[in-house]
C-alpha cells in the first residue's frame, strides 16, 4: 500500500519535527558528558553508538533494524533449555 | 467516523473517559483482563474482578451509547505464580456464557519465564477445550521480539488452534510480519512512551497493507491516552489515506474479527433495531 505522499511533501511536513527530535539527542549526549562520573564501558552506550550508525544507513528498515538491535535474542531451542515440551508433543504424552 | 477500540482497560478509566470515548466517536471496545498494578491475593479476587468486567463495566459503557465486550485469563505478570494461576483458571468456564465474554485474554508473556510459558499453555488449553477466541499480550522493549516469538512457537505447536480466531496485540516494527506471515491477527497498540506511535502505526499499515491489522489504544492505569485511535485516524487523513482505509482499520477488522466469537452481539449505531451488524455487514458507516 502505497504512501499517499510525495517525498517532498513529507520532508515538508517532517523537516522541524526532525530537526527537533536531533536536537533532543544531541542536548541528551551534552547532558551525559557535562554530568559526573563516567559510562565508558556501559553496554547502553555502545547500543547507542550502533543505533546511531544505523539510523545514518540507507537501509530501509532502519525503525526495524533498531527495534531488533534493543531487543533480548530469540533463540528457537528455547523450549528444550526450559525443560518444556513443546505443546504438541505435551498432548501426545497425555493421549 | 464510528471506531471500535479492540484493547483497552475501561476499569482503571473514570467514566468521564467514557463520555470523551464516545464523544470522538467511539462505538464499542473489548476489554481484556490484566494486570491492576499490584499482585492479587486469591482466586476470590479475581472472581470479583471478572464479575467486574461481566457486570459492572458494561453498564458503565452503556450509558454513553458505548457497547461493551470482555475477555478473562490471569496475566502473564501473576502467572509466575503457578498455584495461584491455575486456581483462577478452574473458575474463568464460571464466566464464559456471560453476554459481553469473547474470550481468553490478555495471555502472553512478560519476561519470557518458564512459569510464563507453563500458564500460557495451560491457558491455550482452556481456550481450546471451550471453543474460544483468544487476545494474546506481547512483552514490551527488550522482551518483546523474544516473547512474540516464542508465543508463536507455542500456538503454531498446537495444530488445535485456528490461527483466525487469535489476535496477538501489540505488535510493531520488528514483530508484525511474523505474526501475519503465520495466520494470526495483529494488534498495534499507540501507547505514548513503550509502544507504537500512530505516525509509525501508519507506517506500518502502509508496508504491511490492512489485512488482519487494527489498532488499539491499550489504555489503562499507567501513561496511557484511551483517545489514541481518533490520533491514528487524524494521522491517515492528514497522509492522504481513503476514508475506506482508515475505516477498515478502526472499525471493520475488529468487527470481522470478535464476529467469530458467540458472545459478540455488536449492533451497529445507524442499524434498524431489530438487526445487528451480522446481517449489516454491507451498510456499515460512512
Ligand atoms: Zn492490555
Amino acid at each position: 500500500m502505497p504512501l499517499p505522499m510525495t517525498s517532498n511533501q513529507v520532508l515538508d511536513r517532517e523537516f522541524l519535527e526532525i530537526r527537533a527530535k536531533i536536537l533532543d539527542l544531541a542536548a541528551s549526549f551534552d547532558r551525559l558528558d557535562r554530568a559526573d562520573g563516567s559510562v565508558v564501558g556501559d553496554p547502553r552506550q555502545s547500543l547507542v553508538q550502533e543505533a546511531l550508525s544505523v539510523l545514518s544507513s540507507t537501509q530501509k528498515d532502519r525503525a526495524e533494524q533498531i527495534q531488533l538491535l534493543f531487543s533480548h535474542h530469540y533463540e528457537d531451542d528455547w523450549q528444550e533449555k526450559f525443560n518444556l515440551p513443546s505443546a504438541a508433543k505435551l498432548r501426545t504424552r497425555s493421549t | 467516523m464510528y471506531y471500535f477500540d479492540p484493547h483497552i482497560h475501561m476499569v482503571s478509566r473514570t467514566t468521564d473517559d467514557y463520555e470523551m470515548l464516545a464523544k470522538m466517536g467511539c462505538v464499542g471496545l473489548s476489554e481484556p483482563a490484566f494486570w491492576a498494578g499490584f499482585d492479587r491475593g486469591s482466586a476470590e479476587s479475581f472472581r470479583d474482578y471478572f464479575r467486574q468486567l461481566t457486570e459492572v463495566e458494561p453498564k458503565r459503557a452503556a450509558q454513553y451509547g458505548i457497547q461493551h465486550y470482555t475477555w478473562l485469563c490471569i496475566n502473564a505478570k501473576e502467572a509466575e505464580n503457578v498455584s495461584l494461576s491455575r486456581e483462577v483458571i478452574a473458575i474463568i468456564p464460571d464466566f464464559l456464557d456471560c453476554h459481553n465474554v469473547l474470550g481468553i485474554g490478555e495471555i502472553g508473556l512478560n519476561k519470557n519465564t518458564k512459569n510464563e510459558a507453563i500458564i500460557f499453555t495451560e491457558h491455550l488449553e482452556l481456550a481450546v477445550r471451550y471453543n474460544q477466541q483468544i487476545l494474546i499480550h506481547t512483552p514490551h522493549l527488550e522482551d518483546k521480539y523474544q516473547g512474540t516469538r516464542m508465543i508463536l512457537d507455542m500456538l503454531c505447536d498446537d495444530s488445535r488452534i485456528d490461527r483466525g480466531r487469535v489476535l496477538v496485540d501489540h505488535v510493531e516494527e520488528h514483530t508484525v510480519r511474523h505474526v501475519l506471515d503465520e495466520g494470526f491477527w495483529a494488534g498495534m497498540t499507540l501507547y505514548p512512551t513503550t509502544k507504537c506511535t500512530p505516525q509509525r502505526a501508519c507506517d506500518i499499515i502502509e508496508m504491511y497493507g490492512s489485512e488482519r491489522l487494527m489498532a488499539n489504544s491499550a489504555g489503562d492505569w499507567g501513561p496511557s491516552k484511551p483517545t489514541a485511535i481518533p490520533d491514528l485516524i487524524l494521522e491517515m487523513r492528514r497522509r492522504g489515506h481513503p476514508e475506506s482505509l482508515i475505516r477498515k482499520i478502526v472499525y471493520e477488522n475488529p468487527l470481522e474479527f470478535f464476529r467469530q466469537s458467540q458472545g459478540f452481539t455488536f449492533k451497529s449505531p445507524d442499524a434498524d433495531d431489530a438487526s445487528t451488524i451480522n446481517d449489516r455487514t454491507a451498510s456499515e458507516p460512512k
